[in-house]
């Protein structure tokens, strides 16, 4: 193992690696900061450009822009409550609310440090236990992802509905829905498309995320402009604030980045879950470790909240490369793309890894770290540049929103049909968040759709139609006494409260 | 009675999942599939069922956080310019090419939103889109259709 870092080191600190990193966490902020362009969209315009390289400088490419794109899907979601990429969506519920507060520049430090903390700690997790943590992860099957997705939309419509958990799982089952269009997986039998070719390869997650938050975005700030009470207030460039956090908020950051970062990296860890889950479950979980006052300040701009999602996202995504270098299979949508690429060298992923090419396997962990420090290094001194954009009056930035909107969405599939479909959702998501029916728990819900399906077709497949898979196993077992607790506890607080 | 409009909403979304799960009954499965224990269409059932019940839970349970909206503050002409400003976009962005439709929707956008800097409306729309054109085309090379420059013999 210790050849092993060795060889990685090398290979990693040489310099045209190191420009790689450089140049792949700088072009990966840059592409992740607009909205629709996520770390996916990113990896894949990357690809073409790896061809000419060896793969572990392609791979070391990939990885530096995978990071930055986290990083900058992250400060969208703090500036213009646009997420690029569900890993950052979590970000939003208290980043946007800190900037709309004049505190942009403190909550863009709090994702920086934070991002960098988790992905360090994470590539030292990595470091130290891929190897065993592979098995980790081979004990999850289907039924456990199952119950495991469950539990991660009851969690997210628990914590994101504001007090109304009915509201939040309708909007869950609105997602499944939505996931549900388009050509079954297995089968490839149409469903809903209406014998519309457009709707046959469903519908795309840019499109969901930039209708339901960018667009409803714009479009809720013009529809109540003229209300005093809940118009936001056009943001000029002093209200950015500092981005020296004092003593207190340095405290309340560290506390959270420790169990953020082991919650995040063992998410990461199991194939399909990845940055997304792992966020949302740690903004939950923080919010269940915090004191009475500082749990009112959630949803409101708390600092916890935007250290914990960040934490987690960034060790999640190193997580998600263990099932990658260690099984062959993906954590995720993004290392999925990576998956392909590995392929395009001629690589095959799996065990034999490590003594096929060491080289890779150990470059791509230690460049991991180095894409950390660069991140840090070019990301804090930019805040005050990056947060500019925060000055932009809103005559301009609306339809500057509206129209990277419609671009991203544009560039997926050239076709207008889908720009059709995503003013009709937004209309739709602008006047369900007008009503406080919550966004998150159904972009979640849409993400994890089709994985969900996947895996209770796997289960009562094998328990031949029986749903006795939910208590078969002690770990599934466990996870629905978790769903059954959050649900109850949601059920105590309906009725433990007066009703009107 | 009055009805809420979080309730008219559930109300919809009844009225949505039940016809959801009438289509998902209809989904064409393949013979040999249609008693297995998970085919094309048992997801989407579960989730209609999964819709009408919260849902009607929501109808049937008192509100304990009613959202109130003052409906006469909100301004519907703004939004509504924007959105069928958006729908005239998707209507001649294949027509007229990327280049100018983009940027004639800015100009609106802008005009709409009431703003009357004409050196910041001309600067945001022509030359922010052909720079960020140039972006896309010129260094990512993802080819944009655009008659219109084609036309003027700038993209080929």
């Amino acid at each position: 193992m210790i050849e092993g870092i060795l060889i990685g080191l090398q290979t990693a600190l040489s310099f045209k690696n190191l420009m790689m990193v450089m140049i792949g966490c700088f072009a990966g902020t840059i592409i992740g900061m607009l909205p629709g362009l996520g770390p996916m969209t990113a990896i894949a315009l990357m690809i073409p450009i790896t061809y000419g390289f060896e793969p572990s400088t392609g791979l070391i490419l990939m990885a530096g822009v995978y990071y930055g794109a986290v990083f900058g899907g992250s400060t969208s979601s703090i500036l213009i409550n646009a997420p690029g990429v569900p890993g950052t969506v979590a970000t939003s519920f208290d980043g946007y609310p800190m900037a709309q507060q004049g505190k942009a520049g403190k909550a863009l430090a709090i994702a920086a440090y934070s991002s960098f903390a988790g992905g360090t700690i994470s590539a030292i997790f990595l470091l130290i236990a891929a190897p065993s943590l592979s098995l980790v992860s081979l004990s999850f099957r289907s039924p456990d992802y199952f119950g495991l997705m469950i539990l991660g939309l009851t969690a997210v419509a628990a914590f994101s509905s504001k007090g109304n958990f009915l509201k939040a799982m309708m909007m869950v089952v609105l997602g499944l829905m939505l996931a549900s269009v388009g050509q079954d997986t297995l089968s490839d039998i149409p469903r809903f498309t209406f014998n519309n070719m457009n709707l046959s390869d469903g519908i795309s997650f840019v499109l969901v995320v930039m209708a339901t938050f960018a667009m409803t975005e714009a479009l809720t700030l013009i529809f109540k402009a003229k209300d005093p009470t809940k118009a936001a207030k056009d943001i000029s460039l002093s209200q950015l604030g500092s981005i020296k956090l004092n003593k207190i908020e340095t405290k309340k950051m560290i506390a959270s980045i420790p169990r953020s970062s082991v919650l995040g990296f063992i998410i990461g860890v199991l194939p399909g879950a990845g940055a997304t889950i792992a966020s949302f479950l740690a903004y939950g979980m923080e919010r269940n470790f915090v004191n009475d006052e500082e749990k009112q300040k959630f949803g409101k701009g708390s600092i916890n909240g935007i250290a914990a999602p960040e934490t987690a996202n960034n060790a999640a995504c190193s997580g998600s490369f263990v099932p990658l270098l260690t099984l062959g299979i993906p954590g995720s949508g993004t290392t999925a793309v990576m998956l392909g690429a590995l392929l395009g060298f001629g690589i095959q992923p799996g065990p034999r890894l490590y003594q096929t090419n060491p080289e890779i396997f150990w470059s791509v962990i230690m460049s991991m770290y180095i894409g950390m420090v660069v991140l840090l290094i070019l990301n804090l001194p930019l805040i005050p540049y990056i947060a500019r954009v925060l000055a932009t009056p809103r005559t301009f930035l609306i339809p500057l929103i509206l129209f990277f909107s419609l671009t991203g969405v544009y560039l997926m599939s050239f076709n207008n049909f889908d720009i059709y479909m995503m003013i009709g959702i937004a209309v739709v998501a602008t006047f369900l968040r007008l009503y406080d029916f919550p966004m998150p728990p159904l972009i979640l819900a849409f993400v994890l759709g089709g994985l969900m399906e996947e895996n209770l077709r796997r289960s009562l497949l094998i328990s031949d139609g029986s749903w006795s898979f939910l208590w078969d196993r002690p770990l599934t077992v466990i996870i629905m006494l978790t769903i059954i607790g959050i649900v109850g506890w949601q059920i105590k607080k309906k009725f433990g409260k007066k009703s009107v | 009675m009055k009805i809420s409009p979080s309730k008219l909403i559930s109300l919809l979304f009844f009225i949505f999942s039940g016809y959801y799960l009438y289509t998902a009954y209809q989904i064409q499965v393949f013979a040999f599939d249609e008693n297995a224990p998970f085919n094309a269409k048992t997801f989407p059932i579960y989730l209609g069922f999964a819709g009408l019940f919260f849902s009607a839970l929501y109808i049937i349970l008192p509100e304990t956080n009613p959202t109130n909206v003052d409906l006469r503050v909100l301004d519907y002409k703004k939004t509504i310019g924007l959105v069928i400003l958006m729908i005239l976009y998707g209507l001649t962005i294949l027509r007229a090419g990327y280049f100018l439709s983009t940027s004639i929707f800015l100009i609106a956008s802008y005009i709409v939103l009431g703003e009357r800097k004409w050196i910041w409306i001309l600067t945001l729309s022509f030359p922010f889109v052909a720079i960020f054109m140039y972006l896309l085309h010129g260094l990512l090379n993802i080819y944009l259709r655009d008659p219109f420059l084609k036309y003027l013999g700038i993209m080929g």
